[in-house]
């Protein structure tokens, strides 16, 4: 056994934590401008005391109690002292509105709520009359609650100091606390987390002590973290993310949890904290970056040529250093001269001078996004995961990192391919069941015990990583047979700065097309350097020259598919560049920036028609809604492109 | 909302008039403020409202009447002596030290109640550390209440105007006042931003118990946070009363609406 090893519970390991890191820090939280710090001792005896607090207002072993707010030790400690007492910790997303709050409150049946602040309390008590079970509402920060009846509000202070003042009175009391640490199992509930309920409702995920300490141990190792390491906990506390890398890992491995002052801190308090161990999506990434680049444009001449050599240098040999491969002389020699004068200083400037392992994960990272971090010296990976792993499914070790894969299956973890493409798996965190739900976890596993993600993939044949392409009910097949993955295509083309949105059709279809739109600040600026004139967005996307560029970087994708066996027979063959850009307003995009497939498809008939029935251009008038709310119509003549595919197994020409 | 427990008169105005010139500004204005209420004083433009406040505050000195505060009764007082005595403002027009900070503009709010010299505040040695220390506890409290730790060390010129608002009263309060003017808190900021301020105002008022005094033209705002609303219309008081009993009153209706004369 190793990291975790025979410890089976979260307190069993706080107790060894206290007596073997006593003196490190286990928390750190900005508070009034200042770091504050509390050691892995102290933090022990302040769970212990607020343990048995919650024990004298009357929580039992398994009721649950739900953490309703933002990374504060106080809420943290909760996690702990709950699991202490046996008892069940729901955490609760803080922007969660009053209807999902209620909804999860009422079906985790919580007795006990840990809100952060006034607006939380004011939300659960407006919706207090559909928790039958409420008893008592427990609260970090008391401003504004002053006036509040505190017959059911009582300050997680005020429970710590009464458990402190118990404790200190009865003796008896301390053992009944040990005795609880003593009882628990490794088989206990250790955490519910609920899913954030994108398909359906959300279920509350149930998640054993042993299989998190197993699954931590196993990552914990494979990363080589130690009570050395900084994370900062910024994640949202209901996120399997948070409770994994940064609660179970920290318990684990003995790191330190770093807690932002405020939600709007964060990039400062990287700053100041410097962790080691870092993770963001890879959204947070872009916008790190976006933010640098839109500085280095207001910076003197001198500053960005030197920044665009050097990341000209980074871009060479920097991928090859992190790995260790060879690289010659005089490349190490301007790579580390661009350390000295670009590369740490930008680091710093991001807070990631100290990071030791970062990972991203989520959605899928741009290539060229993915590269940068890695070429200034960032050992930026990815993982592939979900609640129901308890995180952790694959993720690439050190030296083996390619943008467009997710890695081999984690520390054991057995990964398999379904026949319909579904990528499933068996974990060591793996989940013991939803909560009160007997129909849907049948409905996750098969009859083998092994869980389905509900996501298609596949090995890569060069690597022998798993290449997650989509939803697996997204996955369609054309008229063939051929494997088609919409999604997979769309952010393939997404990721060419001229391809703003792209939407792909080809289920049932002889062959694949594509809608895109053009990136209009990007092809403007083109346009511009290349003395292109155009009178609007419709007049630029119907420019034969745009059509060209853009047909490059289409051509770009096939290349990439053809180099795959599983995605070859699904190349692009024929593309337009629509007339008008997709937007929310016309509802061609949800509301987080998603593609309606096949609401574009109908809107857009005519085209879509015209795609396959073999015509160069086609008529298309559409409604589209301005700014003000005003309706108008967009009339104009589509022209369509041929693309050749290439290096496919067998002449695909025959339906055209 | 709670009623302050007191009816203890913090602020006494009596007959108080003011001219620049032929123009009357104010005339026999008297008014009383309690203390721990939040109390507003309204009227059309041009009414006289930030007359009011400059005389209670000493910067302008009427040319009847007499003002007592904490009982003391003075027919004028110099601007100094005000904020001495524990009154506070904030200004129509954000007045801060643009190019300082949001962190030392309120820690300027401090200065008052800095009690070592400027040498050794410049040696930044022995007492006036410790001193400069607490001083840097109360003014964080500050920045905790008004949750703006992210601009702390923001030049305030660079803030949008609602944080700016925030960063004046953060330096308002920093003088831990017994009376706090605000001169339209509200003015120029969106429906967030006015939420904000709104909730700031009254968890002052119910958190360190400060009386408010203060000037606003959202109607709906005023209405929810005062206890007392005086409503004055071409310097001359035509109302005072609870929120209630002054949104009935005839006088104030026609002054805000207009009426045929």
């Amino acid at each position: 056994m190793a990291v975790g090893g025979s410890f089976d519970t979260f307190p069993k390991l706080l107790a060894r934590n206290a007596a073997q890191f006593s003196g490190r820090p286990a928390f750190r939280h900005k508070d009034l401008g200042i770091w504050q710090t509390w050691t892995w001792a102290k933090v022990a005896e302040i769970v212990r005391a607020y343990a048995a607090g919650l024990h004298r207002l009357g929580l039992q072993p398994g009721d649950t109690i739900a953490i309703v707010g933002s990374n504060r030790p106080k809420l943290y400690w909760t996690l702990m002292a709950a699991q202490v007492l046996r008892a069940i910790p729901v955490p609760v997303y803080s922007d969660a509105v009053a209807d999902e709050l209620a909804y999860v409150l009422a079906q985790a049946d919580v007795k006990f709520v840990a809100a952060q602040d006034q607006e939380q309390v004011d939300k659960v008590f407006s919706v207090s009359g559909r928790v039958p079970h409420l008893h008592k509402v427990v609260y970090d920060e008391p401003r504004g609650l002053d006036d509040y009846d505190h017959d059911r509000l009582i300050a997680i202070r005020d429970v710590i100091e009464d458990g402190r003042a118990a404790l200190a009175a009865s003796a008896a009391l301390g053992r009944q606390i040990d005795e609880f640490i003593r009882q628990g199992e490794g088989s206990d509930i250790s955490i519910i987390l609920y899913t954030s309920g994108t398909t359906g409702a959300s279920k509350g995920v149930m998640l054993s002590a042993r299989g998190c300490i197993d699954a931590a141990t196993d990552t914990v190792r494979f990363d080589s973290l130690t009570d050395k390491d900084v994370a900062l906990a910024y994640l949202p506390l209901a996120w399997v993310g948070d409770h994994y890398l940064n609660y179970a890992q920290g318990i684990v491995a003995g790191f330190c949890m770093a807690c932002p002052e405020s939600g709007e801190t964060i990039e400062q308090d990287r700053r100041e904290i410097g962790p080691t161990f870092y993770f963001a999506p890879p959204r947070g990434f872009e916008a790190m970056l976006t933010r640098v680049m839109i500085r280095m444009e207001d910076a003197a001449a001198i500053k960005r040529r030197m920044f665009s050599y050097f990341l000209g240098i980074a871009r060479r040999y920097g991928e090859s250093i992190l790995t260790g491969k060879p690289v010659p002389l005089s490349g190490r020699l301007l790579y580390a001269l661009g350390r000295l004068m670009v590369y740490e200083p930008l680091k710093n400037v991001l807070g990631l001078s100290r990071v030791r392992v970062a990972y991203t994960a989520g959605e899928a990272i741009g290539p060229d996004l993915f590269a940068f971090y890695r070429s200034i010296g960032l050992n930026l990976k990815q993982l592939y995961g979900q609640t129901e792993a308890f995180l952790y499914v694959t993720c690439q070790p050190d030296g083996e990192i390619y943008s467009d894969t997710v890695g081999p299956a984690a520390p054991n973890v057995d990964i398999r391919i379904a026949e319909t493409g579904e990528v499933q798996f068996r974990s060591p965190g793996m989940f013991v069941g939803y909560f009160k739900d007997q129909a849907k976890t049948a409905e996750a596993m098969t009859s083998d015990g092994y869980v389905k993600t509900g996501d298609a993939g596949f090995f890569d044949e060069k690597t022998g990583h798993l290449k997650i392409i989509d939803r697996a009910k997204d996955v369609g097949r054309l008229a063939d047979g051929t494997m088609f993955a919409p999604k997979y295509l769309e952010n393939k083309l997404k990721f060419f700065p001229n391809i703003k949105e792209a939407v792909v059709y080809g289920d049932s279809r002889d062959f694949v097309c594509a809608f895109l739109n053009i990136d209009p600040v990007a092809v403007a600026n083109w346009a511009e350097r290349n003395n292109i004139a155009y009178g609007s967005y419709q007049e630029l996307a119907g420019h034969p020259l745009v059509y060209d560029m853009v047909a490059k970087d289409v051509a770009e994708v096939n290349r990439s598919l053809a180099e795959g066996k599983v995605l070859a027979g699904a190349q692009i063959r024929r593309f337009l560049i629509l007339h008008k850009e997709l937007d929310a307003d016309d509802g061609e995009l949800t509301r987080t920036q998603k593609v309606r497939r096949g609401f574009i498809a109908e809107r857009y008939a005519p085209l879509v028609t015209a795609l396959y029935d073999g015509s160069h251009e086609a008529d298309i008038s559409t409604e589209v809604t301005f700014e003000d709310g005003r309706k108008g119509v967009i009339a104009a003549r589509v022209r369509i492109r041929d693309l050749q595919t290439i290096g496919a197994r067998e002449p695909l020409g025959k339906a055209a | 909302m709670r009623m302050p427990d007191t009816s203890e008169i913090l602020l006494l105005v009596q007959g108080v008039s003011l001219a620049f010139g032929g123009v009357k500004a104010l005339r026999d204005v008297s008014f009383d403020i309690r203390k721990g209420e939040i109390r507003a004083i309204i009227g059309p433009n041009g009414a006289g409202k930030t007359s009011m406040l400059n005389v209670i505050n000493g910067f302008y000195h009427p040319n009847h009447g007499a003002i007592t505060f904490k009982g003391q009764t003075r027919a004028q007082m110099q601007p100094f002596e005000a904020s001495r005595g524990g009154i506070a403002r904030t200004f129509q027009n954000v007045a801060l030290f643009r190019g300082m900070s949001a962190l030392d503009n309120i820690m300027a709010g401090r200065t008052l109640r800095m009690r070592r010299g400027l040498f050794l505040q410049m040696l930044r040695y022995g007492p006036a550390l410790a001193e400069e220390i607490e001083h840097r506890h109360r003014v964080e409290e500050i920045i905790d209440f008004l949750e703006i730790e992210a601009i702390r060390k923001v030049p305030v010129a660079r803030l949008p105007y609602g944080l700016q608002k925030r960063v004046e009263l953060g330096r308002a309060l920093a003088m831990e006042p017994d009376l706090l003017l605000l001169d339209e808190p509200m003015a120029g900021m969106n429906l967030e931003e006015k939420e904000d301020m709104s909730r700031f105002i009254v968890d002052v008022n119910n958190h360190y118990g400060t009386t408010i005094a203060l000037i606003e033209h959202d109607m709906a705002v005023v209405m929810d946070l005062s206890h007392r609303v005086a409503v004055l219309d071409h310097g001359v008081k035509i109302a005072d009363g609870t929120p209630d009993e002054v949104k009935k009153n005839q006088g104030v209706i026609d002054a805000y609406l207009g009426v045929a004369h």
